[in-house]
């Protein structure tokens, strides 16, 4: 027989555990003590972090802090050292393409085919997410015509001006209705109206499809209209993470870029030209 | 097979509707079967081997797929950062099915380059020996492109920079090219050379292509088969390993 009290007891562990499944399942991201080593190089250090469903959520840090390093890692790009990563309640490392099928991401170099049609490249990325085909052309029909592309669906990539490209990618990665749309820099040079409107479609999706947003900018007035959480990143460990008004009233600053700049310094971080600065380089020169 | 054909069609569209890339591609060989066969048909002649443009053309065929189908492959470098490979990488999808798409897509634009060299050097005065043998040597072009576009692959997954590139241009593909026996005939060489050409997995392409084409050959046509299926093996699951693995 067992006592009141036991039963009690184990009533009460019971709601705990629900609790916690519940608190777990409102997660979509979980980073727990996430290491990575360049070589003997400490790219991202004992790294925690966790974002809920429906949240935007923005990724900060000055230049070579570990924020590219974690977002690849995070869409298994990257294999990483220590600690652990669940998106969607999968394992990063143990079900790489069930996670997948939860994520879309905008990258910060363009990875659209520029000597395909906006057509040809959605149809692709509908066959990469094994989408049926009718469904496919009504989703790929509906997404160009959110990022306003529909009219030039059938244009090579090459003559679309570098917004256009980012709206592109923004809708080939919503296509497969993702859980989470990862951006990395997704307005990085673009003019003022475009980023508006880019801005605006991806905050629109996150209220209608109930996407959550992860992205990374070095604009913080951005990140004051349409970020709910941030966490900061510097020298690959995480310094501050949690709402935007908590963080200004905790540094007595009255906007998110003087509050950014006290707590990482107002020095510039020199970065060693590395390979792929290189890159880039003559990506440009090869452009013109 | 809907994500293979895909990324298949995506390259043989990428390459019909560059036409400015199909002339430079066939026109670096072409400037070899031009300047090499006329500047030296005469003394291949003299030395009593007959026309030097039948010996010639298969080796340029091979060439022309070999440089091709290595830069198909080493596109890759390229593409972790600014392409669309970065795209397929996310995607669920298994690595292996993504390398097989691009892996055929690179092979078959290599070997209609071939193809058009071969047709172009019917105005040289090459004549094929035996038509009903040209799907055989349709098909070695094909193995050849595998063999190679898989070694680029390889390649490719373990390199992060253009540098890398630049060498292995010097130090790989034109040493591949020319000690091959695209050029010359395989006797009186030197040990040292011998050794080299012996072990070059394009030598054996450019003989059985040449043999499918104009039935002169230097090595048994069974023993190049067995070579170049041998080679395609240990390429084919190489560059798959190291595609699969890849980190960007």
């Amino acid at each position: 027989m067992k006592t009141i009290k036991q039963v009690n007891d184990i009533k009460k562990r019971n709601n705990i555990k629900q609790a916690n499944k519940i608190k777990l399942e409102k997660n979509i991201i979980d980073v727990k003590n996430l290491t990575k080593f360049y070589g003997s190089f400490e790219a991202v250090s004992d790294v925690s972090f966790s974002v809920k469903k429906g949240e935007v959520f923005a990724f900060l840090g000055p230049n070579g802090a570990g924020k590219s390093t974690t977002i690849k890692i995070l869409t298994t790009l990257l294999k990483f050292n220590k600690g652990s990563i669940t998106i969607n309640n999968y394992d990063v490392l143990k079900d790489p393409n069930k996670v997948r099928e939860f994520f879309g991401i905008v990258f910060q170099d363009p990875s659209v085919d520029e000597e395909l049609t906006a057509y040809e490249n959605m149809k692709i990325h509908s066959v990469l997410y094994s989408l049926e085909k009718s469904l496919a052309e009504k989703r790929i029909e509906k997404f160009l015509k959110v990022v306003e592309l529909w009219d030039r669906k059938d244009d090579l990539v090459s003559k679309f001006s570098g917004g256009m490209k980012r709206r592109l990618e923004i809708a080939r990665g919503l296509l497969h209705v993702p859980k989470i749309l990862f951006l990395d820099e997704p307005t990085v040079g673009l003019d003022p109206q475009t980023r508006k409107h880019i801005w605006n479609y991806i905050l629109e999706i996150n209220k209608k499809e109930k996407v959550t947003i992860f992205f990374t900018t070095h604009y913080m007035d951005e990140v004051e209209k349409v970020a709910n959480k941030i966490a900061i990143i510097d020298k690959g460990k995480i310094i501050e993470k949690g709402t935007i008004s908590d963080f200004k009233k905790q540094t007595k600053s009255k906007t998110l870029e003087e509050a950014f700049i006290k707590i990482t310094g107002y020095n510039i971080r020199e970065e060693e030209s590395s390979s792929l600065d290189q890159l880039r380089q003559r990506r440009k020169i090869r452009r013109r | 097979m809907g994500v293979i054909y895909a990324l298949w069609q995506r390259q043989l569209k990428r390459f019909y509707r560059q036409k400015s890339r199909v002339i430079g591609s066939i026109a670096q060989p072409l400037l070899f079967l031009v300047a090499l066969g006329f500047g030296f048909g005469s003394i291949f002649q003299e030395a009593g081997r007959g026309s030097y443009i039948q010996f010639l053309v298969p080796g340029i065929i091979a060439m022309s797929i070999l440089f091709s189908s290595i830069f198909s492959g080493i596109e890759i470098i390229w593409d972790k950062q600014f392409g669309f490979l970065k795209e397929t990488l996310v995607a669920p999808v298994s690595r292996l099915r993504i390398m097989i798409g691009r892996t055929l897509g690179g092979a078959t634009i290599a070997v209609l380059q071939g193809l058009l060299i071969l047709i172009i050097s019917f105005a040289f005065g090459f004549k094929l020996n035996n038509l009903a043998l040209l799907p055989l040597a349709i098909l070695f072009m094909i193995l050849t492109a595998i063999v190679f576009t898989a070694l680029g692959t390889a390649i490719a997954s373990r390199l992060n920079d253009m540098q890398g590139f630049q060498l292995l241009m010097n130090l790989l593909i034109m040493p591949l090219f020319f000690l091959s026996g695209a050029l010359f005939p395989l006797t009186d060489l030197p040990k040292a050379i011998n050794f080299i050409i012996r072990i070059n997995p394009l030598t054996y392409c450019v003989d059985a292509i040449r043999y499918f084409l104009t039935s002169m050959s230097s090595i048994p046509i069974f023993v190049s088969s067995i070579v170049i299926v041998s080679y395609l093996i240990i390429f084919v699951f190489i560059g798959s390993y190291l595609f699969s693995r890849m980190e960007i």
